[in-house]
């Protein structure tokens, strides 16, 4: 049967199980939206700001395994998915975003919408193509899927031109597909786990350091049970958090340069190091050259780019975690290192991640999150909410975190968790985020409240851009440059102290809430947390928004300074 | 770590915008890249590329699987312990030449095994297909025996694996 081009579309859509559709439309791409008019099976989530949109498919690809779906116009569509699309391909996120484009006969002509969306995406995406004739529009999309949650997954950008999507063509859609150019490599060489093992037998300070991939690949249950079958104690980079349930006595914390004190002397103080999906990312090694000094390293990533990039490792393994981490099950045995295990929680007990309860802070707001909520997922911004939450979060198999960690987009926590929200409508979902990041994409509060989507959003209302603003404290002499988000034209210039004299925060968050039509509480007390907390829980038609007044300058700690080796933390800010 | 010239070859899709994914990689990564030249091969759906490149070791691993990991990338091939034969295209206009020039230049032509494939009474073009090394040599004899009165276009090189020569 002859069907348009837009309707094979839909109809792919439909064969690679597609539910959620993140789409935005535009003149480029109504073709499109008028064949997936009416349809069911597909629902359509219309966010109000594309970047809103990608981010959203993203916390909804992260939170199912499933693969993320967008659709937007040419032009600016495209454009504004730019920075969602690098902020999944980072992270390893399978998202398969479609672009609409100007008719092929008008490409190059600098027409109305038009930019070179392939051109544009094609160093932040896996694979980006532009289909130029109806003929390959099946096989390119059947491909899109393929390469997008095959192998290390990432972001694939299909473009589609409007007489792409017009055209009349064959309804066939295959089933499999074969690209003799790529072939990922997921099973384990024996030789090298072999290796491993021989290795990890010896080991005297054996550590795990787990990151991101562990996650992607759900293998959770296999980690906890290598960590137990062998007693090595596990660290995690903040995209490996909650592989292993935090509350395990073999837990030991987050590392990097605000990776907790017992974590970061482990690590700098092991002689076997087995790492797990991560790439050693300049934010955990700290000064490359003491990174594990005097470990043997053995590095287990999908992506043979990973591996002795940053860090030169002694045995390599090319594999999918999950496969590896069983193929390691299978020979791993219990290892004498209570001397070891003692150090470690020795370290743990005389330098605990704790902030002073004097006041409201982070880790109480988070303290409390984690005893409210059972199944949940939660999602960070970036700066200091995400650093506190990857601090303080307590994770498990029924609760996840979704954070922006390899781009570090700010802007990304709210969306996120609408897209989250969607895809696990019977789990609690939270936001913590700031009073930055949450302004960075503050419109889809109408998202959230006309979809009913009742996540939670806990911001930490510092009043600074924090993050920067702690740096700029510890390390450029307290010259607070941009930051402030009191400051305002009647304000003294410059200034680098809150005071009583601020200027009133705004906008008034609480009544942004109410005006979107949502739930707004604001709390400034301790005893106050848990009942804005539960009244959150309880409202479950909208989404609700609290907003945590916290103390101004609140820093994150221990901090390794820029430059300095993970031994060399500072734990306390000066007084 | 030791800077070095690198050679290899990369087997791709014959498609629109492999050549930007390739070269988009170098800059994007900051690899030094010296040439690339790409072709079609016996295959109409695959090309071929010979690229150079001065790094370290370390850089140059990187520089591979980079490569590998790009999609539209079918196989990497390094050049460098393998025996190849690499040549490169390269032509020159001698100007402004006396009889005496014209004289030497054919001198050259002969001892350097570079063909004059066109002339008129002042000016002499110059077709060399010779190693990489080689053009350069020629270059710098051409620059000193006709300082500024030369114009220079090189293809950069193209190498395939050898049969039975050994050296390279």
């Amino acid at each position: 049967m002859q069907i348009t081009g837009a309707e094979l579309f839909v109809k792919s859509l439909q064969k690679e199980n597609v539910d959620v559709l993140f789409a935005y439309p535009g003149g480029q791409a109504i073709d499109l939206f008028n064949a997936l008019y009416g349809q069911d099976g597909i629902e359509m989530i219309l966010p109000r700001h594309e970047q809103a949109l990608v981010h959203a498919a993203d916390g909804y690809a992260r939170s199912t395994g499933k693969v993320g779906v967008c659709l937007v116009t040419s032009g600016p569509g495209a454009t504004n998915l730019v920075t969602g699309i690098a902020t999944a391909n980072y992270d390893s996120v399978p998202l398969v975003c479609f672009t609409g484009q100007v008719p092929t006969s008008l490409i190059g002509n600098d027409a109305f919408q038009e930019v070179d969306t392939v051109g544009i995406t094609r160093s932040i995406t896996k694979y980006t193509v532009t289909v130029r004739d109806r003929e390959d529009l099946a096989m390119t999309i059947k491909k899109a899927f393929y390469i997008a949650r095959s192998g290390k997954p990432g972001v694939v950008v299909v473009d589609l031109p409007k007489d792409i999507q017009q055209a009349y063509g064959s309804d066939y859609y295959p089933d499999t597909i074969e690209i003799r150019s790529y072939k990922p490599n997921t099973s384990v060489h024996s030789r090298q786990v072999k290796k491993a093992i021989d290795i990890l037998h010896d080991a005297k300070r054996p550590v795990f350091l787990i990151g991101g991939g562990v996650n992607i690949a759900r293998a959770g249950a296999e980690m906890t049970k290598l960590a137990e079958k062998t007693g090595i104690p596990v660290v995690t980079t903040i995209m490996g958090k909650g592989a292993l349930p935090t509350d395990h006595e073999l837990y030991i914390g987050n590392l990097g340069i605000h990776g907790s004190y017992a974590a970061n002397s482990a690590i700098s103080n092991c002689d076997v190091l087995l790492s797990i999906g991560t790439r050693f990312n300049d934010r955990i090694t700290g000064k490359v050259g003491e990174f594990a000094k005097n470990a043997k390293i053995i590095h287990v990533d999908i992506d043979p780019a990973s591996i002795s990039r940053n860090i030169v490792v002694d045995v390599p393994i090319v594999a999918d975690a999950k496969n590896a981490i069983n193929a390691l099950l299978e020979k791993a045995e219990k290892l004498p290192i209570e001397d070891w295990m003692k150090q470690i929680n020795e370290w743990k007990q005389s330098y605990p991640l704790v902030m002073k309860n004097t006041h409201m802070t982070p880790q109480i707001i988070i303290q409390k999150i984690n005893e409210t909520f059972k199944e949940a997922v939660i999602t960070t911004d970036v700066g200091q909410n995400q650093l506190w939450a990857t601090q303080f979060l307590e994770l498990n198999g029924s609760k996840q975190m979704l954070t922006s960690g390899g781009l570090g987009t700010m802007g990304y926590g709210f969306p996120a968790a609408l897209g989250a929200k969607i895809g696990n409508p019977e789990k609690d979902v939270i936001v913590i985020t700031g009073d930055g990041g949450m302004q960075m994409n503050i419109q889809e509060m109408a998202t959230a409240v006309v979809y009913e989507l009742p996540v939670i959003i806990c911001i930490m209302n510092n009043g600074y851009l924090g993050n920067v603003r702690q740096w700029q404290e510890m390390f450029f002499n307290k010259r607070y440059s941009s930051t402030c988000m009191r400051h305002r034209k009647s304000c003294p210039s410059p200034c680098s102290t809150p005071g009583n004299n601020c200027p009133e925060y705004t906008p008034d968050f609480v009544r942004l809430a109410e005006s979107y039509g949502a739930k707004g509480i604001r709390v400034e007390k301790v005893e106050d947390i848990v009942p804005a907390l539960l009244s959150a829980k309880k409202n479950s038609k909208s989404p609700t928004v609290i907003e945590f007044i916290i103390e101004r300058e609140e820093n994150v700690l221990p901090i390794v300074p820029p430059g300095s080796p993970l031994s060399d933390m500072i734990m306390e800010s000066k007084e | 770590m030791e800077m070095k010239k690198r050679w290899i070859s990369i087997f791709v899709e014959n498609e629109v915008g492999v050549l930007a994914r390739i070269s988009g990689l170098f800059s994007g990564k900051s690899y030094n890249l010296n040439s690339l030249t790409v072709g079609t091969t016996e295959d109409q759906s695959i090309s071929r590329m010979t690229i150079s490149l001065t790094s370290d070791e370390q850089t140059f691993e990187q520089v591979k699987k980079q490569l590998n990991r790009s999609i539209e990338v079918i196989k990497v091939v390094d050049f460098t312990d393998i025996a190849i034969h690499m040549k490169e295209l390269m032509f020159t206009k001698v100007f402004n030449c006396t009889q005496h020039d014209m004289t030497e230049i054919f001198r050259i032509c002969k001892v350097f095994d570079v063909r004059a494939i066109d002339y008129n009474s002042t000016t002499v073009l110059l077709e060399s297909i010779q190693t990489e090394t080689r053009n350069d040599d020629l270059i710098r004899l051409l620059s000193n025996s006709f300082p500024n009165r030369i114009e220079i276009v090189r293809g950069g090189s193209v190498a395939i694996e050898a049969i039975s020569i050994t050296d390279r």
